[in-house]
């Protein structure tokens, strides 16, 4: 993984509550055996119509989205089903942040595997995130992990809650899998010390 | 004395391979089961790496999500699909996985294969790159969905990286009427916490209406757990539990099982030990559950009317109800039943298996499903099948005017072509109604075995309990 550095953008506003892992990305996408080409899938029912054109009415087919890295998006976003899926299409259509007041919580892991950055925010700053996005959708805000905080138009910066670890791994591009494999040596010892409750490979 | 600690913390403490300050736990994991949709991209990133399977003594892998449910004879029909299943059973030969593929006599869907084959078992933790995980919590296991980097993670070092969840009790008290099942108990907590209510928690099911669950019950109480936002739920094990594991193909025999049930009576909640958040449902006062929006919070007493945004204070509220109704092309204040419905989906790892079968088979014997109304039967497992065939439902079934079909997930997810027309309703036994989950603009209500058997009678949105 990159690095993940203070980045500012345009903001995406998308304020549907409980927005499914599904709507991200529909099962029938996942077919797939490898990772790539899933940009053009992303919301893609609430994106195309019956005959695949873009729905000028949704937001990510505006200009306003062109380039865009930051998605705000409503309370609880990414619940329902694990698809990794949904945060890979996200980053491959370019956002490297969502913020909202909630996360999925397998959404949110995800996400933080794929340097896609999960922001809570508290309610009073999700709102008025939208309507700062609503009177200007030009509006710019900056994310600066290492200071923890999201710099909003005026020099107003507002702090969010990452865990430091979840946070040193983005900020150095540390993969989760080679930090558990530092740990064999405490794998194995906890391995022989107990007995292996069943054998899928026998009967 | 130590402090007293939930069976949530007991299974958590016991897995924890390494702990420091200021970064998640590492918790070893006893079961990892795996499936065609969510693996490819992780057995592809251990090759990128060298890296081996860990334990494939604690793995195994079938073939659900994408796999057609009609004849298993014929060649698979979406290309995209075949080579899909085919790079599972690449995948387990390679790394050294057994594999309950297509034509195994064992197939079926993940989450009804571990338990019929006695491989969940209390105080275990589970895993699989499917939400639905949860399920296995019946037993006493800790077990949740992960995403594909974690199965990468589980299949290279059979360990993942954790933080400690908080602990949500959910009582349930009182005794269940006839005509309501374990499927009321989740949607109506569902509909009381709402889809996010559970978020960061694991819950536990407790309580006399739970005690009096059997398995198969008890598992499609927890396989919700994650529609109101918890990754896990689980049930205390007790002579329920240990007369369904006692005797399955890897449950454990003679003097082990004897220790087993010893290690396992240590299990359940301590007295006196703490939950961080507890909510209480009176099981003798509930209804049959259907939901009328799009997620499964979105849910209400059959009789009720469907609620009126108009009359909803909260403004974020009042919105994502209108849109779902506008979805659902339903009016608030209106009642559901009496609506007519297209399809009744009987299936999916919270209600494929057979006591589900058996309710849904009581109801249709000697009955006919009505005309304008599709019904799929699709049982869980190859088991499962069996199991019914060998009790004559298929013929009942079938009688009714109902297909009885090959097992996978079929119409819950509509990877397979198994799915809704746009506009469509069904009322499937299933566990998730977002828009498009059975098929892009079909519109879903999601019920038990018996309110659907019950509708696809009508062919309209009924009370099961008219029909008892």
């Amino acid at each position: 993984m990159k690095p993940f550095t203070r980045f500012a953008s345009r903001v995406v506003a998308l304020p549907n509550r409980n927005v499914d892992t599904d709507q991200i990305i529909p099962a029938r996408f996942l077919k797939t055996t490898t990772k790539e080409g899933l940009d053009r899938q992303l919301f893609h029912d609430w994106r195309y119509d019956a005959e695949g054109h873009p729905r000028p009415d949704f937001v990510l087919n505006q200009p306003r989205a062109r380039g865009a890295q930051i998605l705000l998006a409503g309370d609880n976003f990414g619940c329902g089903s694990s698809r990794e899926h949904a945060p890979w299409a996200l980053t491959q259509f370019g956002f490297r942040a969502v913020i909202s007041t909630s996360f999925a919580d397998i959404f949110r892991q995800n996400s933080l595997k794929n340097s896609l950055l999960p922001v809570i925010v508290p309610a009073d700053v999700h709102q008025e995130l939208f309507a700062l996005v609503e009177r200007d959708p030009e509006m710019t805000l900056a994310v600066d992990l290492a200071g923890q905080k999201l710099e909003m138009p005026g020099g107003r910066a507002v702090e969010f809650p990452i865990d430091p670890f979840s946070r040193q791994c983005l900020l150095d591009g540390v993969d989760e899998l080679g930090y558990i494999l530092q740990h064999l040596p405490a794998i194995e010892e906890f391995e022989a010390g107990r007995a292996v409750p069943i054998n899928t490979l026998a009967g | 004395m130590s402090k007293p600690r939930t069976i949530i913390e007991k299974v958590w403490d016991s897995h924890v391979v390494h702990e420091q300050p200021g970064a998640p736990a590492l918790l070893y994991i006893d079961l990892h089961l795996v499936h065609e949709v969510t693996s490819p991209q992780a057995f592809q990133g251990l090759r990128e790496r060298g890296l081996k399977v860990r334990r494939p003594d604690l793995t195994i892998a079938t073939a659900d999500h994408s796999i057609p449910t009609t004849d298993r004879s014929l060649p698979i029909v979406d290309p995209i699909a075949a080579k899909q299943l085919a790079q599972l059973e690449a995948n387990c030969a390679e790394f050294g996985i057994r594999c309950l593929g297509v034509h195994s006599d064992r197939q079926g869907i993940v989450h009804v294969i571990g338990p019929e084959l006695g491989l969940t078992q209390p105080g275990m933790t589970v895993v699989c790159g499917d939400s639905h995980t949860a399920t296995h919590g019946a037993f006493g296991a800790l077990a949740f969905g992960v995403g594909t980097s974690e199965v990468e993670h589980v299949l290279a070092t059979q360990c993942l990286l954790q933080r400690r969840s908080k602990t949500f009790r959910v009582q349930v008290e009182g005794a269940l009427r006839p005509g309501v099942s374990a499927k009321d108990i989740i949607l109506a907590l569902i509909a009381r916490i709402g889809a996010g209510g559970g978020t960061a928690s694991v819950f536990e099911y407790c309580g006399p209406a739970i005690r009096a669950l059997s398995m198969e019950e008890r598992m499609t109480v927890c396989n919700m757990s994650i529609e109101g936002g918890a990754r896990a739920g689980l049930i205390a094990p007790d002579d329920t539990t240990f007369n369904y594991l006692c005797g399955r193909p890897h449950a454990p025999k003679a003097k082990a099982w004897d220790e087993a049930l010893e290690r396992w009576r240590g299990l359940p909640t301590d007295e006196g030990a703490a939950y961080d958040r507890e909510v209480t449902l009176d099981g003798s006062a509930l209804e049959p559950m259907i939901t009328f929006g799009t997620n499964p919070g979105m849910g209400i007493p059959i009789t009720a009317p469907v609620p009126d945004p108009a009359r909803v204070g909260d403004a974020n509220e009042r919105e994502s109800l209108a849109k779902a109704l506008a979805y659902m092309d339903l009016q608030g204040g209106k009642p559901l039943l009496g609506r007519p419905i297209n399809t009744v989906f009987i299936g999916s790892c919270t209600n494929g298996r057979i006591s589900d079968l058996r309710a849904a088979a009581g109801l249709l014997k000697g009955r006919k499903v009505n005309p304008q109304v599709r019904v799929l039967v699709v049982p869980g497992s190859q088991e499962v099948k069996r199991e019914a065939a060998a009790e004559g439902l298929p013929e009942i079934f079938r009688a009714a005017g109902a297909e009885w079909r090959e097992p996978g997930c079929s119409m819950c997810i509509a990877m397979n072509g198994d799915q809704l027309q746009p506009g469509e309703y069904s009322v499937s036994t299933s566990n998730r109604n977002f828009e498009g989950r059975q098929g892009k603009g079909g519109r879903t209500f999601l019920a038990s075995p018996l309110t659907a058997a019950a509708c696809a009678i009508t062919g309209v949105v009924t009370d099961v309990r008219t029909l008892l």
